[in-house]
């Protein structure tokens, strides 16, 4: 189970099986979705599988999160996404009022993002086959002019931004799946976000890195960065938002937010000079509100991400190992 | 939470660093803190980086996993194998080592065994699987027994019988009494778990003063309440006064828990337990009283369990008796790394070897 929680153990899968038996130069650009060209179009592709459990909870279900997590992927390319496809396997006996929510709600989500679903599937399965209902979907979009956004460009002398509050996702979905009470109230933070990075890009088509930290969290997607643009990356412990409650559902449950899935955050990277207009723009916009500059990147150590604690120590920062949260998207 | 600005937090932080390098001087001290939150704790925050380099702090066996023996993960295992029985579990149990198997290879293997966030749970289970005997795997020090004995009240309450405790719950003031006793470890000082002791209080660690006149200090969790205690810890050395006090008076009273403690008695009693890497201990463990005993797994479920085995090389035991610092295993971050576990210690979140494995001992290179 923990080869697919997006830690180190699905790196390792996607390396050694997946890798071998596909590779091709556009799947080595190792990023949220493949970047190639068509008659002279630069095109951007995604696609995702989505399995949720359970399939509602609070601030999304497993529709919304099929249709904002593909669309963010493609947009993470420095795209604008377009069209999705949609595939659905049923488990027999899935009842029609669910699946009417959640096709509704797909609708909702495509219709906010501004994308069609233009092609599906609808396979039913025994009992059993599967648990309830998964969906895939793939997006493909156009990727703008001037931009080239890539997981090897970060680069000494940039700021890293984070779009705003952590781990909401993964706590919403925890506590509907066991019933938990939290202090207060935590909800999914589900959203699409090309709205925001069509914004930033048309202002700052500079930007080196775009990423959503979706499975494995903020910490793993930094390490991932810092891997592929052998750079180190130094988080200020303060700065990174972290909403008081989902601090306290943490501190009962023993997790680390920086470790747990978001579906409605994005981290940019960006040389110093425009960082204060990434800024403005973020803040001003719905899905950006929490945004703040949560560390820098550095020559060294290559490879490796480090956090200076509020009380002014500095220690590794890793990546995910084995599975904090199984199917949380 | 403290009510307190980062600012502040960070000038405090540095007063408590000096007043603590102030006192150490040149001598070399040696501190103990027994619970594995406070070694994660201590690694979050960075807090080696602010003590002098005199002042050394080592892991005590207060990491329930990681003292878990090996025996009882076997057990564990072999009831997990049997048709009718679903095992209910935290989920930090599921990859510690056996003899030859952990739960999550069961489990892979098609066992019937669920990782719950509370004991409650397995009884929601077992209304729901009638014909199945669930068997909850209560591990855990003072903190989570109390919970563990009032699960077994709710279940013959709403008379459920078909739910079963498999015991391994540990008591803390003990395994200190044994390293104390073994005298392999020397301590200048405890750092005393702060949730283990909001439910049993303070006079459980009054032997420490009386027979064995070693400093300690109840200490919580956040960075500044762990400089802090260390800061009392260093007060006492420099004094030549031990004296057990209380850094966390805002959530330890003095007495403890008394009702949790008090359903912890009516359905446990306390028993001979074997810890891992430092042995069987008297008293050192609890089992379900005898008007408990139809919740007992071992007394109402036939199992036969492999004869145990240890793994060659690894030396977790003394790990947890304080005696290395984990970079001096030679499995560690070699054959034994948190996605590969080999020793229990690195298995848990709380566990010694994963904790200086995660955050970055003698890996960091900044």
């Amino acid at each position: 189970m923990a080869h697919g929680s997006g830690g180190k153990l699905s790196h390792d899968l996607v390396k050694n099986i997946m890798w071998p038996a596909f590779a091709n130069d556009i799947l080595g650009q190792m990023h949220d979705g493949a970047q190639f060209m068509i008659h002279g179009t630069k095109l951007a592709f995604s696609t995702d599988s989505y399995v949720v459990k359970p399939l509602f909870f609070a601030g999304g279900d497993i529709g919304k999160l099929a249709v904002c997590g593909t669309v963010n992927d493609v947009a993470m390319n420095g795209a604008v996404p377009l069209y999705l496809s949609a595939g659905f396997i049923l488990e027999e006996g899935f009842p029609i009022d669910d699946l009417q929510k959640i096709v509704t709600s797909m609708h909702k989500a495509a219709e906010e993002a501004g994308v069609y679903i233009v092609t599906g599937d609808t396979k039913v399965v025994e009992k059993g086959g599967v648990d309830g209902l998964y969906i895939n979907t793939a997006g493909i979009g156009y990727r703008l002019e001037g931009v080239h956004i890539s997981g090897q460009n970060a680069k000494p002398g940039q700021d890293v931004i984070l779009s705003g509050y952590l781990g909401e996702h993964a706590l919403a979905v925890m506590g509907e799946r066991h019933g938990l009470t939290f202090p207060q109230s935590v909800a999914s933070d589900c959203a699409p976000l090309n709205g925001l990075v069509a914004e930033l890009l048309a202002a700052v088509p500079q930007i080196a890195v775009l990423r959503d930290p979706t499975r494995g969290g903020l910490a793993t997607t930094l390490n991932e960065i810092a891997v592929q643009s052998q750079v180190g990356i130094m988080l200020e412990e303060v700065q990174i938002p972290i909403s008081p409650a989902v601090q306290a559902a943490c501190d009962i449950l023993g997790f680390d937010p920086l470790y747990l899935a978001n579906e409605g955050k994005m981290i940019v990277f960006v040389d110093k000079k425009y960082t204060e207009q990434v800024m403005k723009i973020m803040s001003s916009h719905v899905y950006g509100r929490g945004a703040r500059v949560i560390g820098q990147v550095m020559e060294k150590p290559a490879g490796q991400v480090g956090l200076r604690t509020t009380i002014g120590g500095v220690r590794l920062l890793d990546m995910l190992m084995g599975d904090q949260l199984p199917r949380i998207c | 939470m403290l009510d307190m600005t980062n600012e502040q937090v960070k000038k405090a932080a540095e007063f408590f660093a000096g007043e603590i390098g102030n006192l150490a001087g040149s001598r070399k001290i040696r501190l103990m803190e027994v619970c594995g939150t406070h070694t994660v704790a201590i690694f979050k925050a960075g807090i080696r980086q602010l003590l002098p380099a005199s002042v050394e702090l080592v892991s005590g066996p207060g990491c329930p996993v990681c003292v878990t023996a090996n025996e009882y993960l076997d057990t564990a295992i072999a009831y997990s194998r049997q048709p009718e029985v679903i095992i209910t579990t935290f989920g930090d149990m599921l990859k510690v080592p056996g003899s030859s198997s952990n739960l999550a290879t069961e489990k892979a293997a098609g066992a019937d065994i669920r990782i719950v966030y509370s004991p409650m749970e397995s009884l929601d289970i077992a209304r729901d699987n009638p014909s199945k005997k669930i068997i909850f795997l209560a591990v855990g020090f003072e903190t989570t027994a109390p919970i563990a004995a009032a699960v077994v009240l709710m279940a013959e309450q709403a008379k459920i019988n078909n739910f079963y405790v498999l015991s391994a719950h540990k008591l803390v003031p003990p395994a200190l009494k044994a390293l104390l006793m073994a005298k392999e470890t020397h301590v200048d000082g405890f750092l005393l778990p702060g949730h283990v002791s909001a439910m049993i209080g303070m006079e459980p660690y009054q032997f420490l003063m009386d027979e064995f006149q070693t400093p300690a200090v109840v200490a919580g969790f956040e960075p500044l309440d762990i400089l802090q205690g260390i800061y009392m810890l260093l007060q006492q050395i420099h004094a030549g006064v031990p004296i057990l006090e209380n850094q966390y008076g805002r959530i330890v009273p003095q007495k403890g828990n008394v009702r949790a403690c008090e359903i912890l008695a009516q359905v446990y009693e306390r028993t001979d337990a074997t810890w891992r890497g430092i042995g069987s201990l008297p008293s050192s463990g609890l089992k379900l009283r005898k008007e408990y005993v139809a919740f007992d797994a071992k007394e109402n479920i036939p199992v036969v369990v492999e004869p145990t085995k240890e793994h060659a090389g690894c030396r977790c035991g003394e790990v947890l008796r304080g005696n290395i610092l984990p970079t001096l295993c030679p499995l560690f971050g070699k054959n034994c790394r948190p996605e590969h576990p080999v020793g229990s210690c690195m298995v848990s979140v709380e566990g010694t070897c994963a904790a200086w494995y995660k955050y970055g001992a003698g890996r960091w290179q900044g």
